[in-house]
């Protein structure tokens, strides 16, 4: 049947139409999704971002308000302070951390498929499990930390309910998390051909040389791509502050996303909130660029010519 | 001095190898004991909340708040886990998330292996342009479209539904359509192309010749999607209200309030909700080579 469209509609390049019908077909599920699910609901959120609307009563439009109200509340600087330190403090430690076991673990140790196990495995439960385990191991009366620290005559802090300790506790936490990014650089690592090391070591590079001029530049695609996906992951932390500590103690750790959540379904102001979904893509995407644009500098794509 | 001496007190190729040998697996196993104190305590640490985790889901109340610590229950209560099964309603939480991570499966099966069919096999204008819009939506964060999403929801009258947890997948999901078109490019056009010649049709090229032959990556993204589907969070925290309609993950968040008494209950509940992803990750593993392999022998 669509043979016969696709020979209806064109000569010589029946095939092609045919194509190109077969292809939109395949492509059609997406495509209307695309629009209704991603292009419409961001213009509509974008319109929205200048009423003050609430959905049910209130509808009007307020032009930039909402953008200057924003930035003008202490609440939102407070939120991206959270989210800027977490972000930065996060995903370096936990790149450096990942690096560094995916090295020792590609040493063709013995036991690797434990070894991986072990450390992927807090990535497969969910992050509210993962948040409910936590909350209890920072539990400053009965919870693991403290206890071992109390096995010491340490007095443990309050973690989660001191404001100094809330959003360190969040970054210590992060970091149980970094098995997926082990296993993306062991995968990185283990495809860096063996010829390189060899002829490095020919040429009198030491261990720390081949580490420095091999592996790094080898995998700097690897560690760009990896360290952008989880910054972004990183700026739209919400589950581990709205289950572990409602954005306190005293707005410790008010997270952007959380700060937006409030204002959409506690405030129930939808239009400023639309607004600061956008101001957040903006900053997303800002950083985003600027790491790329950073990223000529030392990430090496084989086939480029030296410098 | 005599040859035969000389020849004596020189070790034999046989004593050189042997020795040799030894020397290396000593070698060996003073390497392995370094990269194991090295991996070792981490390993450990990251063990330490599992282990913590399930001796606490087995304690009763007073052990909990005991001076000294007590780290391991003496007697380990397994009715624990059943009390906190009940308090918990895990039942319904689990049926729900049964129901809608499977057919999120069936959803993202069909639509996304279509889709990078098309992506990966026919030749037609705009095919790049609208694949690097693909992947952008990967990129988008979910706050941008979640109020509107939410509104129009609303309107339709969805909220409370498992509707807009369901229905959306069923128009694609960007990393499906990539890992699947992925595997795609790995089988060799020459089936294809055989069977176009015989007179097969797009579609029949793609459900008689290609699906079989990428049913390995079919079931990755089967596995993918629905440990994706049973952890989310965010879906039902947004769109579900009555209690009877909850999951699993949103379930786990009526009892955070109760601290101060229930640890060994939440502990449990904790344990509880785990289960199906680490089962699936551990019979995943060994998919997930096959996988590899598979599109390794064909390459």
């Amino acid at each position: 049947m669509i043979a016969s469209w696709g020979k209806r509609l064109g000569g010589s390049s029946s095939q092609k139409r045919q194509d190109l019908i077969t292809a939109y077909l395949c492509l059609l599920p997406w495509l209307i999704g695309f629009l209704a699910f991603v292009v419409g609901p961001m213009l509509f959120s974008l319109g929205l971002s200048f009423y003050e609307s609430d959905l049910l009563t209130t509808n009007y439009f307020v032009g930039l308000d909402n953008y200057q109200e924003l930035f003008q509340e202490e609440l939102f600087w407070q939120s991206l302070k959270v989210t800027f330190i977490y972000a930065f403090a996060a995903v370096p430690l936990g790149t450096a951390l990942a690096l560094s076991i995916a090295t020792l673990l590609n040493q063709k140790i013995a036991g690797l498929g434990v070894w991986r196990t072990i450390y992927y495995l807090p990535t497969v439960i969910s992050g509210v499990a993962v948040s409910l385990l936590w909350l209890q191991i920072f539990n400053p009366r009965a919870g693991l930390i403290n206890n071992f620290l109390s096995l010491f005559g340490i007095q443990g802090p309050a973690w989660l309910y001191d404001s100094t300790w809330a959003l360190p506790s969040l970054i210590i936490m992060s970091v149980w998390g970094v098995g997926a990014n082990i296993l993306l650089y062991l995968a990185g690592l283990q495809s860096i051909p063996t010829p390189l090391y060899e002829a490095a070591t020919i040429d009198g590079a030491n261990a720390w040389h081949r580490f420095r001029h091999v592996t790094i530049p080898m995998l700097s695609p690897t560690i760009f791509f990896n360290v952008t996906i989880s910054l972004i992951g990183a700026f739209q932390f919400f589950t581990q502050p709205l289950l572990m500590t409602k954005g306190g103690p005293n707005n410790a750790t008010l997270s952007m996303v959380l700060f937006l959540y409030n204002k959409a379904f506690k405030q129930i102001r939808f239009g400023y909130a639309s607004a600061l979904a956008w101001v957040l893509f903006a900053i997303i995407i800002s950083f985003t660029l600027l790491f790329q644009y950073s990223s000529k500098r030392w990430v090496y794509y084989e086939g480029e010519s030296d410098k | 001095m005599s040859t035969q001496s000389v020849v004596e007190s020189a070790p034999s190729a046989l004593q050189t190898a042997v020795v040799a040998r030894k020397g290396n697996l000593w070698r060996r196993m003073l390497r392995q004991g370094w990269l194991f104190a090295l991996v070792l305590p981490g390993a450990l640490l990251f063990l330490t909340p599992w282990v913590w985790m399930i001796l606490t889901a087995g304690k009763e109340s007073k052990l909990i708040w005991q001076i000294p610590p007590v780290w391991i229950p003496p007697v380990y209560r397994w009715q624990n886990f059943i009390e906190a099964w009940n308090k918990g309603n895990f039942s319904t939480f689990y049926t729900n998330t049964t129901l809608i991570s499977l057919l999120n499966v069936v959803a993202v099966l069909f639509s996304c292996s279509l889709a990078a069919y098309a992506f990966a096999r026919i030749n037609f204008p705009g095919r790049t342009a609208l694949f690097v819009l693909v992947l952008s939506t990967m990129m988008l964060p979910a706050q941008v479209t979640l109020i509107p999403l939410f509104m129009i929801f609303s309107k339709l009258g969805w909220v409370n539904t498992f509707n807009p947890l369901v229905l959306p997948l069923f128009f694609g999901d960007a990393f499906s359509i990539f890992l699947l078109r992925q595997f795609l490019l790995t089988i060799p056009r020459e089936l294809d192309e055989a069977a176009l010649l015989d007179g097969c049709s797009r579609f029949g090229v793609f459900f008689r010749i290609l699906v079989p032959q990428i049913t390995a990556a079919l079931i990755v993204v089967a596995i993918y999607q629905f440990t994706y589907s049973w952890n989310d969070f965010f879906g039902p925290l947004i769109y579900l209200n009555s209690p009877e309609l909850f999951t699993i993950t949103l379930g786990l968040t009526r009892f955070m309030g109760r601290t101060q008494t229930d640890i060994q209950y939440l502990m449990a509940m904790t344990v509880i909700s785990t289960l199906v992803p680490i089962l699936i990750f551990f019979f995943m593993q060994r998919t997930f080579l096959q996988g590899i392999v598979i599109s390794g022998i064909k390459g």
